[in-house]
């Protein structure tokens, strides 16, 4: 496998996650809300081939859990009943864009049997499909904060870079106090500001946004460096002694050269924004119930009981360290293939 | 000396932004401790009232900021609603607690990425460097709040550490190597978790900083006159490689507090971090106030000591 095969591979897998999460209704079975009271904390399903009686069928079925007989505590399958796995199957409706409403999900079984990929939690919610809309939540507020960052340190990275003098001096001093404060406590305070129960989408925006803007400093201090070097150019140069205005040169000239590391910066931003909105929830300001995000459903694990006997509620850590690798390694594809093309 | 003053100007003026600053935000936040009260049935409107006044609350802006900056000179820093005291005797022992954990955890960070990072660039492409990159590309893509749930996870399976506190319930009775051994056994944990937080970051910069030294001409030099290896990583390329990574001390301090309140949390240490959740969710300003200009104070504090470090061990420095 050659560099660029590989490279190609990484950012196909942090696209097809991302698929994922901005269509969590189709990928998920259920919905993020639909309890089941029979069954809080039930297992995982596990997709069996061969039944009791040792047939082997080609399509995968599972069998739903019942309470244990005997002691009445913990699940065990009921092998009475296969319920075969349906891909494309029809099941609760969801909204998929505005008004856009569906009813197919791209697998599920027949009604009375539950498939459970991830388990459920406390309420017999499928924990798989509260991750999947978790994860739109987290990386929305990732991937919102990262663009306001970048908007708002490119917009101060190219101010201070183009003009110099005094407002670089100062622009230079802000970066250096907001890179060094303690980001917690800075997005804590910011926290504090807002009202303490968010109820609607807005408040979230505006949260997501704040966060965004605090995190403006390093875009800037790159972009800054950039713009500096970018406008010594000889073409930039030239374009000014022919007349350009200062609007257009850096429209046509030092804009264009920054898109690169703007886009690499995103790589590297996005993760820091996702985990910035897990900590709030997971510190319970944030996102809260019963809408999930991946904050708030790790923030489950700080109870004693579920952290120690529920092995399936660290899950929607997994598919957060998965995203995070992702990202990561799409960020040195990307820096290598720029690097290739520069 | 001139150089140290200004930068301890610097800090002041800092601190006073800050406070100028985190005062006015928290003060026309929606929602105050008031409110909250209000909810409660058996608390009448009147005495709402009467206690908003008995606080101060009543008064514009200015003057509220003014009273505060009063209360900071004879070392109360406002007055915290919720717990019926001044705001410093709450906080002292908590802070004493973080810088504590976080003192720690600094040594350990630094004990372990500073050989783990010059081996690494000694043997740079080699198995040493790969497997290195490996451990640390994987800690740096575990989120902290997992560290601290996995780490938590361990105290209560093995049971060999407490799951959370600084000291046991009966430890005030034992005698003091007894209770020298209970807090260290409460702190194993917390330091752990934020020293694996911090060792991956270290490690990078690091070995980043020590390739850029032995690839100077200077070392290639010293490594023509027969200087035995050991002694030109430890004596020659080290100190060369060591101004960027006291700058680097410097910067991170700011993260090593945010991870410290978050594993503080997790781990139920009695520092800053819960007591600062705590007032956010009461509105209890003054607590949030003090404990955000606190952490600036350790900010500039431990910049300072970068400083001082830097001129220290540079010439260069020293010479201007």
């Amino acid at each position: 496998m050659t560099k660029r095969h590989r490279n190609v591979l990484f950012i196909t897998l942090l696209a097809t996650l991302h698929l994922f999460v901005i269509f969590p209704g189709f990928f998920a079975p259920y919905g993020y809300s639909t309890q089941d009271r029979e069954l809080p904390f039930a297992p995982p399903s596990r997709l069996y081939f061969m039944d009791t009686a040792g047939n082997f069928h080609a399509r995968p079925f599972v069998y739903s859990w019942q309470v244990r007989a005997e002691s009445n505590k913990g699940y065990e399958e009921d092998r009475t009943q296969r319920y075969a796995l349906r891909i494309f199957s029809t099941g609760s409706p969801y909204v998929v864009v505005g008004g856009w409403t569906s009813n197919l999900h791209l697998f599920g079984v027949q009604a009375p049997g539950r498939i459970f990929l991830f388990g459920t939690d406390d309420f017999g919610r499928d924990e798989f499909s509260r991750v999947l809309y978790g994860g739109r939540i987290s990386l929305f507020a990732g991937l919102f904060g990262a663009t306001v960052a970048l908007l708002a340190g490119g917009f101060a990275g190219v101010v201070s870079g183009y003009c110099g003098k005094w407002i670089d001096a100062l622009m230079m001093r802000l970066v250096e106090l907001f890179l060094t404060l303690p980001w917690l406590y800075l997005l804590l305070a910011v926290r504090a500001v807002l009202p303490l129960r968010i109820k609607t989408t807005d408040a979230f925006l505006l949260l997501v946004g704040l966060v965004g803007l605090v995190g403006w400093a390093r875009p800037a201090r790159l972009i800054r460096g950039i713009v500096l070097t970018a406008k010594e150019r000889n073409f930039v140069m030239a374009a000014r002694a022919m007349g350009a205005s200062n609007l257009h040169i850096l429209r046509k000239h030092v804009l264009p050269q920054t898109y690169g590391t703007l886009l690499t910066m995103a790589a590297l931003l996005v993760p820091q924004f996702i985990l910035a909105e897990v900590t709030l929830s997971f510190l319970g300001l944030g996102v809260g119930e019963p809408t999930p995000s991946w904050g708030n459903l790790l923030a489950e694990l700080q109870k004693y009981s579920v952290l120690s006997s529920y092995w399936w509620m660290y899950l929607p850590a997994a598919a957060l360290v998965l995203l995070f690798m992702a990202y990561h390694w799409a960020s040195v594809a990307l820096q290598e293939e720029l690097a290739a093309v520069a | 000396m001139i150089k140290v003053a200004s930068r301890i100007l610097h800090g002041l003026l800092l601190l006073a932004g800050v406070s100028v600053l985190a005062f006015t935000l928290l003060s026309v936040a929606p929602g105050n401790f008031f409110d909250e009260l209000r909810l409660n049935p058996q608390v009448s409107p009147a005495t709402v009232a009467a206690l908003k006044i008995q606080y101060g609350m009543d008064r514009p802006l200015p003057v509220r900021y003014l009273r505060w900056l009063a209360s900071v000179t004879r070392g109360d820093f406002g007055y915290s609603l919720s717990y019926h005291s001044a705001v410093a005797p709450l906080l002292m022992v908590r802070a004493r607690n973080t810088l504590f954990l976080t003192g720690l955890a600094t040594l350990l960070a630094w004990m372990v990425a500073l050989p783990w990072g010059v081996l690494e660039a000694l043997h740079r492409g080699g198995w040493v460097d790969r497997i290195g990159g490996g451990v640390t590309a994987a800690l740096l893509a575990i989120p902290d709040v997992l560290l601290g749930l996995i780490l938590l996870l361990l105290a209560a399976r093995t049971g060999w550490f407490p799951t959370g506190g600084m000291v046991s319930a009966d430890a005030s009775n034992e005698a003091l190597p007894e209770r020298l051994r209970d807090i260290a056994v409460h702190l194993f944990f917390p330091v752990v978790a934020l020293a694996l937080g911090t060792v991956p970051v270290l490690v990078r910069h690091v070995r980043s900083a020590m390739i850029l030294v032995l690839d100077s001409p200077f070392i290639e030099a010293a490594h023509g006159l027969g200087i035995p290896r050991w002694r030109l990583v430890y004596r020659h390329a080290l100190p060369a490689g060591m101004n960027s990574l006291i700058s680097l001390f410097g910067f991170s301090i700011g993260a090593l507090l945010s991870m410290s309140l978050l594993m503080e949390v997790v781990l139920s240490w009695p520092g800053l971090g819960p007591l600062v959740l705590e007032a956010i969710l009461a509105r209890d300003i003054y607590v949030v106030i003090a404990a955000v200009m606190l952490s600036s104070v350790f900010l500039v504090i431990g910049n300072l000591l970068a400083d001082v470090l830097l001129y220290w061990s540079d010439p260069r420095i020293r010479a201007v």
